[in-house]
């Protein structure tokens, strides 16, 4: 029953499931690696992002609305967690039980927003013609969107990575990130440092809701169906390392994509889960450890 | 202060309560119990809409048996537990005659002990999976040997041989697809594959690579709410739209189509017992009063017009019986005939309609246009023999 074209077209959609992945995890990761906050309210900020992509078609109808739209949702998502940062985040700094709380209280507030202005049922982005082909390779079929997704995932790595190794910012981040007192002390201002490091993590939920949108609908509750699997490849990356949560990203994907070959979507979700508790009896503390030492003491 | 307000608030609602009393005495209490809120509202409050509309018209015109009909409107909130206390309420509190409502099967089987207790009767106006049949609910949704075989049936005269089944994961998807094997089975037609997805689920990809390597004749799609859009966005971008690959669907009607993009769904099928489209005189008075109601963009759709039937049949069923009693109301309602806009139809002695099936396909607008229509009503079989052979419902004495 191991059909070559299937598998073969499987890792791709492994590919392109961790795609996604990192695109919703890797904010989660970023603020819990620098501020141990659980940010809750994480999958709203993808929701965010999809309903400003839905508003950018509205004014810029056309073919380029998509990379119009990226940047509109990447910084319309970035300011909202900023005012969230500040408003919320900052003032529970050392008290993560209750972040976890309030966040969730934002998240549901978020939720209801979005459901009293754009309505329960959900709104939709229509891909633009050049992303609603695709390259057909043998029997094998490759849609653009897919492509296209991977391609951003891949750039906001990137992106990403420079950033944190080539960039001054960068650099005060990897200070903050391995010993916040010892920043503090040497003058480095860590609260701006978490705002910052707080906006381009939600800022890069928002981008995955753009690229969401192309996949299926924006509704208020789209966020929920992606936090899951989204935390799942936090914990398993290892707590705020971005290489873990690639890793991650990529083996879930893969343990997801392939296991459809044999099982339902709702077995392979339960097999996902599974996976990821045996492997954590494993190897704790995920595929890549972090040593800060934030975690410790 | 707080005392102040306190009692003034109870003031209000004993005089509130009083006038309820005084209005009751020559006015007739039903109940109306849809989800308001919660993430079937979308679908409900429509529902809600007619089932109300129905009640105004009816008391425009007289009432029933001389009396004015007041509608209860409760909000079962999508969730099944709310759904059962709200019976109760309206049976016990509000002393209504009986309750127009429901929608999904976990709220029916949550209420389903309340009207059997109480000896109550609820008019359930969707299409559902059958496997079920008591004495408190008069079912005018379409039973699976009118919406679901019949649709089989069509698509096995078109000749399709390989069928793919895709549905959400939860029980009538599952009933559905079973019945649908075996009839597969009986007529020696292929299977093509068989894959469910969690409720909401929206990655599609694993299904539309099986759908692909598997190169079905006709997909039955029993998928549920948002998961239709990221099926068939994924299929139009997997180059499999529906103008390629012909899919079939149980939970898309005029509504859902509009609001998922009708040019997304364009050239798809449906089975229903009535589209807004039904070319009727009738219909169309029904459809025009809608709109004047709810605007002319508001869509009209089979769930719709069963919840605003419902209204009167029990009406002609109560005139008939010359009573508001349960046990006469029922037994007057069995095969009494009833205009509706989708024609004479009327219950049968198992408590479910008489009614055609029609087949549509989907337009650019977001209509459908009839292309197979079953003609004759057909009796309503709450369990498929093929499939449940030797259960029937136990009340029926005939």
């Amino acid at each position: 029953m191991l059909d070559a074209t299937l598998f073969a077209g499987q890792v791709f959609n492994g590919f392109s499931l961790a795609s996604l992945f990192v695109l919703a995890a890797l904010g989660l990761a970023l603020s819990f690696g620098l501020m141990r906050v659980i940010n809750m309210a994480h999958g709203e900020m993808l929701m965010l992002g999809g309903y400003l992509a839905y508003l950018t078609y509205l004014i810029v109808p056309g073919p380029a609305a998509i990379l119009v739209a990226m940047p509109v949702a990447f910084l319309g998502a970035a300011v909202v967690g900023g005012l969230m940062e500040v408003t919320v985040i900052r003032r529970l700094s050392s008290r993560p039980l209750d972040t976890l709380l309030a966040t969730w209280g934002v998240s549901l507030i978020l939720q209801q927003a979005a459901r009293s202005v754009f309505g329960p049922i959900g709104v939709g982005v229509t891909a633009p013609d050049w992303l609603n082909t695709g390259f057909a390779l043998g029997s094998l079929y490759f849609p653009s969107t897919r492509i296209f997704i991977l391609a951003v995932a891949v750039a906001v790595l990137a992106g990403l990575g420079l950033l944190i190794a080539r960039t001054r910012l960068g650099l005060l981040v990897r200070a903050v990130n391995q010993d916040r007192m010892m920043a503090a002390a040497s003058g480095i201002n860590t609260r701006r440092v978490d705002l910052a490091v707080f906006c381009l993590g939600t800022g890069i939920a928002g981008l995955a809701g753009v690229v969401l949108s192309l996949l299926g609908p924006v509704t208020p509750s789209v966020g929920q169906s992606y936090i899951v699997p989204a935390f799942l490849v936090v914990v398993m990356g290892g707590l705020g390392s971005m290489v873990g949560t690639t890793a991650a990203a990529i083996i879930l994907g893969l343990v997801s994509a392939l296991s459809q070959i044999f099982l339902d979507v709702s077995m392979s979700q339960v097999l996902m889960l599974l996976f990821v508790i045996i492997f954590l009896q494993f190897r704790p503390q995920g595929v890549v450890a972090t040593r800060s030492r934030a975690l410790e003491g | 202060m707080k005392n102040s307000a306190t009692g003034a608030l109870c003031g209000a609602a004993t005089i509130a309560l009083a006038v309820t009393a005084a209005h009751a005495e020559d006015a007739v209490a039903v109940g109306v119990l849809q989800s308001l809120s919660g993430t079937m509202a979308i679908s409900e409050v429509t529902v809600k809409n007619a089932e109300v509309m129905a009640i105004d018209e009816i008391n425009a015109a007289g009432g029933v048996m001389g009396r004015q009909i007041e509608a209860v409107v409760e909000d079962g909130a999508s969730d099944p537990a709310i759904f059962a206390q709200k019976a109760s309420k309206l049976i016990q509190n509000d002393d209504v005659a009986t309750v127009f409502g429901g929608w999904t099967s976990a709220s029916r089987k949550a209420m389903l002990p309340v009207f059997e207790r109480a000896d109550s009767l609820l008019w359930y106006p969707v299409q559902f999976e059958g496997n079920e049949c008591s004495p408190n609910i008069m079912y005018s949704g379409a039973q699976p040997n009118q919406q679901i075989l019949p649709a089989y049936d069509w698509a096995k005269a078109e000749g399709k041989q390989s069928y793919f089944l895709v549905g959400s994961d939860y029980v009538f998807p599952r009933t559905a697809n079973l019945i649908v094997k075996k009839h597969l089975a009986e007529d020696g037609l292929a299977l093509a594959g068989e894959q469910y997805v969690p409720l909401g689920g929206t990655d599609f990809s694993a299904v539309i690579a099986k759908i692909r390597a598997a190169k079905p004749d006709i997909i039955f799609n029993t998928l549920n709410g948002d998961s239709n859009v990221s099926f068939f966005k994924q299929m139009a971008a997997a180059g499999m739209g529906p103008d390629k690959v012909q899919v079939m669907s149980f939970s898309i009607a005029e509504q859902e189509a509009q609001a998922m993009g009708a040019s997304l769904v364009a050239g798809s099928y449906a089975t229903w017992n009535y589209f807004e489209t039904l070319p009727t005189e009738a219909n169309a008075e029904f459809v025009q009063a809608y709109r004047t109601l709810y605007g002319e963009d508001a869509a009209v759709t089979d769930p719709m017009l069963h919840g605003y039937l419902n209204v009167y049949a029990w009406k002609a069923a109560v005139e008939a019986a010359g009573s508001f009693d349960t046990d006469a109301v029922r037994a007057a309602a069995v095969g009494l005939d009833v205009d509706t806009p989708m024609g004479t139809v009327s219950f049968s002695p198992n408590q479910s309609l008489r009614q055609a099936a029609l087949v549509g396909k989907l337009d650019s607008q977001g209509q459908f246009e009839i292309v197979w229509s079953s003609d004759a009503a057909i009796e309503p079989e709450p369990y498929d023999a093929l499939t449940f052979p030797g259960k029937t419902c136990g009340f029926v004495t005939n």
